[in-house]
């Protein structure tokens, strides 16, 4: 198979700038990005027709030969309509971007965020249990013992420990969201 | 004149039922009726052709009679038939879910009346993937899929789902732009897009082309299904989705995905080239995807890494190459899609009941709605693999055909796939314990409405019943409820008819290595299929 030296130039360019553009934090670039690929693409599809002959409309004494493929012209047209509709869908997302949050970058997810902080030390799951050796209620930690517990990664005041073994007395403080007491 | 001619119907309908949806936009009620109509009929004629393909067998149809190599061909056989009655299936149950939260609403903040028509047309696409026998039909079907999700995944337009959108819009063009390549390569190598005249051209290659083509097509398709290096788009944008939403994507997406790798695997590039290095990956999706979830606070991030996670299964049974491990397979995906979607489903109405999906702050509910614990701790128990249940049944059929490939890549794998499920039952137990068990007083910032006097329960059970329902907005409503519960009765189905199914699923598998019933069903019988480069059976040698 022959291909044009041409075409493949600019499809190689439209490649190069497109993947450089998806690769900004702007969604506007990206967006532009994502157009040079589908372009570049376009391109592809037409060099794999080969070069250019008729115009493949059937007359009984051209040579097979002779015609352009058509199938190629057919997919281009497809992905074309299709890269339309999807550009034209971002420029609606980056537009309510813009809108929700004055800016046209792309943003953090806040869960991702969250997570990778939480540190591995779960107040619920690994904090010393107290043994119970009365069956009398521990007395709550005397207020002077201003210790540092080590939890997890943490270090945190012994006072505030223990009052994350005692459920309830913390968390639905009347000031906390949700606390109904 | 044979069953494929009403195959188009199942593209047909939905597409018909987008447009009259969209025609009826200002009436709810109208759009409601024809849309779940529409579907259940989609859903009855998928029942017929994958009755008419029980016994085995492959029908193909030419769309608008272009003769196979140049136009195109839809062909039902087993397995693609098989994924459009679950996916289907799973599609209406999620409709009427959808209908139910959108009643119970009172439909006012969100453009919900766009939701139908881009809901069939998302269900239009997926059934013209599972039907295509052709490369580019394959691709457009992707797009009418994906470009449907784009919408579903930003409605409303708010600010997180606005931020997930961008993400998962890009991440799907470029894995579409990289499958559009891959199609414009195998065009130019061998002159033809017609998957089985390209499963008799593409052997005549030589090895490095091939090779090339082959990962191309591997790694726009792993985007899709969420395979491990590529995997890290689906747990950021499914969950802010809405519910049901969530729920479809997670259940029907991915799998299109993996059906198009199975279908690359066994019917364009056959043998054992690729099998090592797919088996590497999914004992990484697996083990990475479940050590994602244990790290989860919010159940449907946690569930979407599980999905991530079982995706590894579905690799490593078709990376064995044998009719045991692409059977197992074949059962997997058809559990997965039920089970995974009814979990979502089921924290939707977590979500719905308790104000948060977060296990940080959902407590009680066993106590305040049985019910909810029910529908949730059966799907959960089955994805973990506990045994009565089919997650186990896919498992261990899986873990079976490992040991009987037996290399030591196959062992790793079997250890890991235990190692995942007990990983991913570590993850539900949590969520139970949790959400379910524990007091609401322990939870860290319980919701009101988990505080609340129990008197309050009998309101939120019963749905919109008395009169003073009429301005709450009802927690629980009933058609929720039974399309969940439906759901979670499909996947029990799927447990006591398992049997049958892995008859089907064994033998779809072995007709998918054997290809020659596709090839002569859309070629005709009097070409003669190549056989794979190197012999499958004994292929695990490497």
């Amino acid at each position: 198979m022959s291909v044009n030296l041409t075409l493949l130039t600019v499809m190689g360019v439209l490649y190069a700038c497109g993947i450089y553009l998806l690769l900004e934090r702007s969604l506007t670039r990206v967006l532009l990005g994502l157009m040079l690929l589908a372009n570049a693409t376009n391109l592809l599809i037409l060099t794999t027709g080969g070069y250019a002959g008729l115009a493949p409309l059937f007359a009984k004494d051209t040579d097979p030969g002779a015609y352009s493929d058509p199938l190629p012209q057919a997919l281009i047209l497809t992905s074309i309509v299709i890269s339309f509709a999807v550009t034209a869908f971002m420029l609606g997302i980056i537009y309510r971007t813009w809108v929700l949050a004055r800016q046209d970058e792309i943003q953090d997810d806040a869960e991702d965020l969250r997570v990778a902080e939480t540190p591995s030390f779960d107040a619920e799951d690994d904090a010393v249990i107290p043994e119970e050796t009365s069956e009398f209620p521990l007395p709550a930690v005397e207020p002077d013992a201003g210790g540092t517990i080590l939890a997890g990664a943490r270090q945190m005041p012994a006072s505030e420990a223990a009052a994350e073994e005692r459920p309830g007395s913390r968390t639905t403080a009347p000031n906390q969201e949700g606390g109904s007491e | 004149m044979n069953i494929a001619s009403f195959a188009p119907l199942a593209v047909v309908l939905p597409i018909l039922g987008a447009a009259l949806t969209f025609l009826l936009i200002r009436h709810s009620r109208a759009q409601r009726t024809v849309s779940i109509a529409l579907l259940s009929l989609t859903l009855l004629l998928e029942c017929w052709l994958l009755a008419s393909v029980w016994e085995g067998g492959t029908a193909a149809v030419s769309i608008g009679g272009w003769l196979p190599p140049w136009g195109i061909v839809l062909v039902v056989d087993q397995f693609s038939s098989l994924m459009l009655v679950v996916s289907s299936a799973v599609s209406l149950a999620v409709l009427v879910y959808a209908t139910g939260q959108g009643m119970a609403d009172g439909d006012s903040d969100a453009p919900v009346s766009i939701f139908h028509p881009t809901y069939l047309i998302l269900v239009a696409g997926v059934s013209n993937a599972f039907l295509s026998g052709d490369l580019f039909n394959l691709y457009v079907g992707f797009e009418i899929l994906l470009t449907a999700s784009y919408v579903l995944m930003t409605l409303g337009g708010t600010g997180p789902r606005i931020r997930a959108g961008v993400t998962y819009v890009v991440v799907s063009v470029v894995s579409s732009v990289l499958f559009l390549i891959a199609i414009a390569m195998i065009y130019g190598a061998t002159g033809t897009i017609n998957m089985a005249d390209l499963a008799m051209k593409l052997g005549d290659l030589d090895q490095g082309t091939r090779n090339l083509l082959h990962v191309l097509l591997l790694v726009a398709f792993g985007i899709k299904a969420a395979v491990f290096p590529l995997s890290f788009w689906l747990p950021d944008s499914y969950p802010t989705a809405p519910a049901p939403v969530t729920a479809v994507f997670a259940g029907l997406l991915t799998k299109v995905g993996v059906y198009a790798i199975v279908r690359t695997e066994t019917l364009l590039f056959p043998g054992d080239t690729f099998n090592s290095p797919l088996m590497v990956v999914a004992l990484l999706t697996m083990v990475v995807g479940i050590l994602g979830a244990l790290a989860q606070s919010d159940i449907k991030r946690l569930l979407s890494f599980t999905l991530v996670s079982h995706i590894g299964y579905m690799v490593f049974g078709l990376a064995m190459s044998s009719v045991a491990g692409l059977g197992a397979a074949v059962f997997y995906v058809a559990h997965h899609i039920t089970i995974q979607t009814s979990l979502f489903l089921v924290t939707g109405l977590i979500e719905r009941r308790a104000g948060s999906s977060s296990v940080d702050r959902v407590a009680g509910l066993a106590k305040l709605s049985p019910l909810l614990a029910v529908l949730f701790f059966i799907p959960a128990m089955n994805l973990a693999g506990i045994p009565p249940l089919s997650g186990f049944l896919g498992k261990l059929g899986l873990l079976q055909a490992g040991v009987l490939l037996g290399t030591p890549l196959a062992y790793a794998l079997v250890a890991g796939g235990v190692l995942t499920s007990l990983l991913t039952l570590l993850a539900i137990a949590r969520v139970w314990n949790r959400a379910f068990w524990r007091k609401p007083e322990d939870a860290e910032h319980p919701d009101p409405v988990l505080l609340a006097a129990p008197g309050g329960e009998s309101q939120g059970t019963g749905g919109a019943g008395t009169s003073s329902a009429r301005h709450t907005v009802s927690l629980l409503p009933r058609t929720m409820v039974g399309s969940t519960l439906a759901l979670v009765i499909l996947g029990v189905a799927l447990t006591v008819f398992a049997g049958p199914l892995f008859r089907l699923s064994g033998q779809s598998a072995a007709e998918m290595l054997d290809r020659s019933s596709y090839i002569h069903a859309v070629l005709g019988d009097e070409v003669t299929v190549p056989a794979p480069p190197q012999p499958v059976a004994q292929g695990g040698g490497k």
